[in-house]
């Protein structure tokens, strides 16, 4: 069974007035289970909007979602997925440990069970030593590191994350790459990840979605097939390179009818 | 209907629904249960009484106003003269600006019993006083923020072209500070109001619009009272909407910046 | 690769007594002041340019500041046992419990409403103007009013005691900064938290307790104490109107009459009221420092 499966999607904003902006016009795509697929594209064409459709926070205008087996919206009453964005959005009132609890909370865990799964969460991002700590005590990269713990505290089977890394310096970038990679290797998460840059999608995913604006659509997607497994080596192998190329010509193809925003290259 | 209109109507159209309503059921309420007239008016009879005696009313709203302003307009004075003095002297400084801070708790306009000994019973000197106080502290605080909070990068600018520290203040500091004085000016305007009203509850002349409110309830009278209050309320309005108006003229492009302490 | 910053508690409380003894020493300056023109001024008053501006430096209108600490300790009234300094104080508590009433009420109504309004965009939207408009116009006007309810409005056998009439003051003037703060603060949470809170399918009320309401603190911290120097106002107005017994503005008021025989006696009593209202400046304080102890500490003006 896929873990997302999008069929015919469409979203228009602001439908039938004089600013209307089609984001997505017929979107298809299937997500196997386990897999890990990227969202890459110019500014505008949709992939955060695609995301969000996924996460059930806005509505399709038409089209077919089947996350899980089931609706979008059950799928979201049911927390069969977690969520992480660019800023990391922890409480700054809250410890670590109570940042990580929160969607427990939501859903009715008594104390003992919240925090022990708080402790092994922790544990899985390597910040264990922080529980008692307050977010603005810790560096850019840890506050992510906290945000994806809470987005796996309630060991979801699909995971969505909207630019998580794109904050952050580019060392610290790579490495939190490497960290997402070993987490999700470990609890066969699905994981939906839209991104700015070509070598962070090429090294993460298995498959690249490339998409273009006005009207948001899917151009190609990209099998990035890399033999063996995936850790620092794998930026120097040639494999490696290879998917950038295709990606980037991808999204050249794109340029060729429309002027590319906001692409890294390096 | 176009978007621009649409947002009109969204941002009037509320507050005329609740105002509307908030009369029409105190009129009901009074009306209904009949209460008795020393507990609420009912604004119709407010309205008929306001009507009736707005020359009584103008003239008082005109001894009140005109204590305001002069303490307003002398306070204002004062404040900004002496933030310059505290900008040139930090030490001044910081003595000065915790003793303004500390002022915002306390309640000074005590102090117009003391200053009411300090001259005769018919002045209106020390209600004048009183406000040019208040409004004196505002100011200062505010526009001396203005004049010593101004972004490093600027004043290391000057320094680079070796600008005197005359000229750091006419060319940086004291644009700077325009936006403070009139947010200082915004909240001074209803603060002077205020001050004058309050002052007239500790005796002396009794003309303006705190004497008569108080005069009329003590009568009975508490539908003229009412009118009073109305005008009271128009005074202050209007002061604000002038202070607002000036900021406007003064600031183009909405530079007033929201001081944190503010007061 | 690990960077954590330190909570720099120590820095923060050296900032706290250093404001405190400047305070102190700007006291002093002041005394100063005052005793420098008591040696400088006109004995019967003065003018500047034709108006009669400058005051009486004479003993009568302004005693030496010491005179006015003395009389502290001298009986209140002629033959009586009480100490000045008694009767202050029990007026200034007298007022400051009335002021802390009014303010708890007038702050817990103003949270109210705020809630109210952030779940209601078109209760926003109509009653919010109506409460930045409350802000430029003296609400003190309604004082003698609300005032002379006491003692003769009465509901089913109970009479409205007088000093309710403070209170409710007091609460009408707290009343209002706080609504606007708190509807700040409950409408301040970023876009991605609620975004965050509607993927846990989290129901508004949740929504409102686990995030808009923390996130609200920051900015009803600074309208709690707008609301206290207005519940204190409230109330002093509320005395000096009915001449409340037992407050601090009746002192006031009585002790104003009696200048010409006794002039340092009135200052204990506005000394009184000055404390009452640091007073419940540092009540309120010490509440802010409990409820943002968590948070960031950002360098204040």
């Amino acid at each position: 069974m896929s873990a997302v499966e999008i069929t015919n999607i469409s979203k228009a904003f602001n439908l039938g007035s004089s600013n209307q902006v089609d984001a997505l016009t017929d979107i298809n795509l299937s997500i196997a289970s386990g897999e890990f697929v990227s969202l890459i594209g110019p500014s505008g064409c949709g992939k955060s909007t695609l995301l969000r459709l996924i996460a059930n926070l806005i509505e399709p205008t038409s089209g077919e979602l089947v996350v899980n087996g089931k609706s979008a919206k059950q799928a979201r009453l049911d927390q069969d997925y977690g969520m992480a964005f660019q800023q990391s959005g922890l409480f700054e009132w809250r410890t670590v440990e109570k940042n990580i609890e929160l969607p427990l909370e939501l859903k009715g865990w008594d104390k003992a069970k919240r925090q022990a799964r708080a402790t092994e969460m922790l544990e899985l991002v390597k910040l264990s030593d922080f529980a008692n700590h307050y977010p603005w005590q810790l560096s850019g990269g840890m506050q992510q590191r906290v945000a994806i713990a809470r987005a796996l505290a309630v060991h979801p089977s699909l995971l969505l994350m909207d630019e998580p890394f794109g904050a952050l310096d580019e060392m610290t970038r790579e490495h939190m790459q490497s960290e997402l990679l070993s987490i999700c290797r470990a609890s066969g998460t699905t994981v939906v990840f839209v991104t700015h840059s070509i070598p962070e999608a090429v090294y993460l995913s298995n498959r690249v979605v490339v998409m273009s604006p006005r009207p948001g659509r899917v151009t190609e997607i990209v099998d990035v097939s890399i033999e063996g497994e995936r850790n620092d080596a794998t930026r120097d192998n040639s494999a490696f390179f290879k998917g950038i190329t295709s990606v980037r010509e991808a999204l050249r193809g794109v340029e060729m009818s429309d002027h590319v925003r906001g692409i890294e290259d390096r | 209907m176009s978007s621009r209109s649409s947002s009109i109507v969204r941002s009037v159209l509320p507050p005329a629904v609740f105002g509307v309503a908030f009369i029409a059921v105190w009129e009901l309420v009074v009306k209904g249960f009949n209460l008795k007239p020393y507990f609420l008016a009912p604004p119709s009879k407010i309205w008929q009484k306001f009507t009736e005696n707005i020359d009584l009313v103008w003239g008082a709203a005109k001894v009140s106003g005109t204590n305001a302003l002069i303490g307003l307009l002398l306070g204002a004075f004062l404040g900004m003269a002496m933030s310059f003095v505290l900008s040139r002297f930090r030490f001044l400084n910081n003595l000065i600006t915790p003793l303004a801070i500390a002022l915002n708790a306390i309640p000074i306009f005590v102090l117009v019993a003391v200053l009411n000994n300090m001259f005769a019973i018919t002045s209106e000197v020390p209600r004048r006083i009183m406000v040019t106080l208040v409004v004196y502290f505002i100011v200062l605080v505010n526009v001396a923020k203005g004049l010593t909070q101004v972004s490093p990068t600027h004043v290391e600018l000057m320094k680079s072209y070796a600008a005197s520290d005359t000229q750091i203040l006419r060319k940086v500091r004291i644009p700077n500070a325009v936006p403070y004085l009139f947010t200082a000016l915004k909240i001074s305007a209803p603060a002077s109001v205020i001050t004058a009203f309050v002052s007239e509850y500790f005796g002396g002349s009794q003309n303006g619009l705190g004497s008569r409110i108080t005069s009329n309830i003590a009568n009975s009278k508490n539908a003229v009272a009412w009118g009073y209050v109305l005008g009271a309320c128009l005074l202050g309005l209007t002061f604000y909407v002038i202070s607002s108006l000036l900021e406007g003229v003064a600031t183009p492009g909405g530079r007033a910046k929201r001081t944190k302490e503010g007061r | 690769m690990t960077t954590v910053m330190t909570t720099k508690k120590t820095s923060e409380t050296a900032r706290r007594i250093r404001r405190v003894v400047l305070f102190v020493v700007s006291l002093l300056f002041v005394a100063a002041a005052w005793e420098l023109y008591k040696v400088v001024g006109p004995e019967a008053g003065g003018k500047i340019f034709g108006w009669k501006l400058l005051p009486r430096s004479n003993n009568n209108a302004m005693p030496h500041v010491w005179d006015m600490l003395m009389r502290y300790n001298r009986p209140e009234l002629r033959g009586s046992d009480r100490k000045i300094w008694s009767v202050v104080l029990a007026g200034a508590w007298f007022s400051f419990r009335l002021a802390l009433v009014g303010f708890a009420i007038g702050s817990a109504l103003g949270l109210g409403l705020s809630i109210l309004m952030a779940r209601f965009k078109f209760a926003e939207r109509g009653i919010l103007p109506y409460l930045v408009l409350s802000q430029t116009v003296p609400l003190i006007a309604l004082a003698p009013l609300v005032v002379s309810w006491g003692g003769k409005l009465s509901i089913a056998g109970w009479t409205w005691p007088r000093w309710m009439s403070a209170a409710v003051l007091g609460a009408f003037l707290a009343f209002f900064p706080v609504a606007v703060g708190a509807l700040k603060g409950l409408t301040s949470a970023p876009s991605a938290s609620l975004e965050l809170m509607d993927s846990y399918a989290a129901s508004w009320w949740q929504t409102l307790r686990k995030l808009r309401f923390p996130a609200a603190i920051p900015f009803i911290v600074p309208s709690l104490k707008l609301a206290a120097s207005a519940s204190v106002i409230g109330v002093v107005v509320a005395e000096i109107s009915t001449g409340l017994k037992g407050g601090i503005g009746r002192l006031i008021i009585e002790y104003a009459r009696e200048a010409t025989g006794d002039p340092a006696k009135v200052f204990t009593a506005v000394f009184g009221a000055a404390a009452l209202g640091l007073a419940m400046s540092g009540f309120v304080t010490l509440a802010d420092m409990y409820m943002m102890r968590n948070r960031p500490k950002e360098a204040s003006a």
